[in-house]
């Protein structure tokens, strides 16, 4: 019997494809945003509140993942924005090749910002990266103040946490301020919104903070830098 | 549940590496999971046993090392170990920790017969 050392990442395959991905939205200057969250917290309801105020200005499309149905993907077109649907079946995140296999059908040419809708889930999104610029992950106050602490690796990894539903905080008892501890305390890091996306409350915020990604990756593209050359000028 | 597509790219690695040193048996496959990921290593367990059947792997052992979390604090340095409640703060400083380990998930090494061996 002989041992080989193999020394590799179980999750080499996808984070191949992710890289893929990921130099292709550079070449376009696309800024792309991976939105995760539990069922229900409000992804698509975030992405009718934000996508009014962008489509003037900025080309926007939305790539929707779902188990079964297209009904979060018509949502996104009544707003006129193109939106293509990945039905996962019964798997339960996307990965970077159900993406780049979107890709080859939705085209991306001249897109400011692409939104990906992962599937309503805190744990396996967290895992598989899809090529994006940003992790985005909502967390809505009427699921209580613990949830960053169950799932500390989505928290941890993420980009922006979005707070949402806090109108809901005197009907549901949840104190904002316990779930945006827990928040800094798995990801100190995290630029954190909180918001309402039935009333509006906080949203300015965050569609003021796209507003500056999108001008920034722009500026990058129009300099001709990848994100590589960047770090290694740093 | 995520295993079995995890499962899956645990053998493909492993078959892909057997192949490479032309084996069609592989006995062991030792991995790294650290605590800081969002893999079960149950779930795991139980998801390489059906996901082994009709590939080099079908009679091959899997191995779990489990890699601890481990944060310090790039100001003071101290090093811990967060349990249960994970808080990546530094209690002296105040300031954000860095994650030393526990998000490690590689295949390590696998064992392999080798077809002159069999001979």
């Amino acid at each position: 019997m002989d041992r080989v050392l193999v020394q590799t990442n179980v999750l080499k395959a996808n984070q191949e494809v992710a890289a893929e991905n990921r130099r292709l939205f550079a070449g376009e200057g696309t800024v792309v945003i991976n939105l995760m969250s539990a069922p229900g917290a409000g992804k698509t309801s975030l992405l009718e509140a934000t996508i009014p105020a962008l489509k003037g200005q900025y080309n926007l499309a939305v790539i929707e993942g779902d188990l079964q149905t297209d009904l979060d993907s018509q949502r996104i077109r009544a707003l006129g924005v193109p939106s293509h649907q990945i039905t996962t079946g019964t798997v339960c995140h996307l990965d970077a090749r159900m993406v780049a296999r979107a890709l080859a059908e939705f085209p991306i040419q001249k897109l400011d910002l692409l939104i990906i809708e992962n599937v309503g889930n805190l744990i396996c999104p967290a895992s598989y990266d899809l090529g994006e610029s940003l992790r985005v992950v909502i967390c809505s106050l009427a699921e209580g103040p613990e949830k960053p602490k169950k799932y500390p690796v989505m928290f941890h990894k993420a980009d922006f946490v979005l707070l949402n539903k806090t109108d809901l905080s005197p009907a549901s008892g949840h104190d904002l301020k316990d779930l945006m501890t827990n928040v800094w305390e798995v990801n100190p890091r995290a630029v954190v919104f909180a918001v309402s996306c039935k009333t509006g409350v906080g949203l300015e915020d965050w569609i003021a903070c796209l507003r500056e990604v999108i001008a920034s990756a722009a500026w990058q593209s129009h300099r001709g830098y990848e994100s590589s050359n960047l770090c290694s000028q740093a | 549940m995520h295993e079995i597509s995890i499962a899956q790219s645990i053998i493909e690695i492993a078959e892909a590496k057997a192949r490479q040193e032309n084996s069609r048996c592989i006995q062991v496959i030792k991995i790294r999971l650290g605590e800081f990921t969002t893999v079960v290593r149950e779930a795991l367990e139980f998801a390489f046993e059906v996901a082994r059947l009709e590939t080099l792997a079908e009679n091959a052992r899997l191995e779990i090392e489990s890699v601890a979390m481990t944060v310090r604090c790039v100001i003071c340095g101290s090093v811990s170990n967060p349990v249960r409640a994970v808080c990546l703060i530094c209690p002296q400083c105040g300031l954000p920790l860095e994650v030393v380990s526990g998000e490690e998930f590689q295949v390590e090494y696998i064992e392999i017969q080798i077809e002159a061996e069999r001979v």
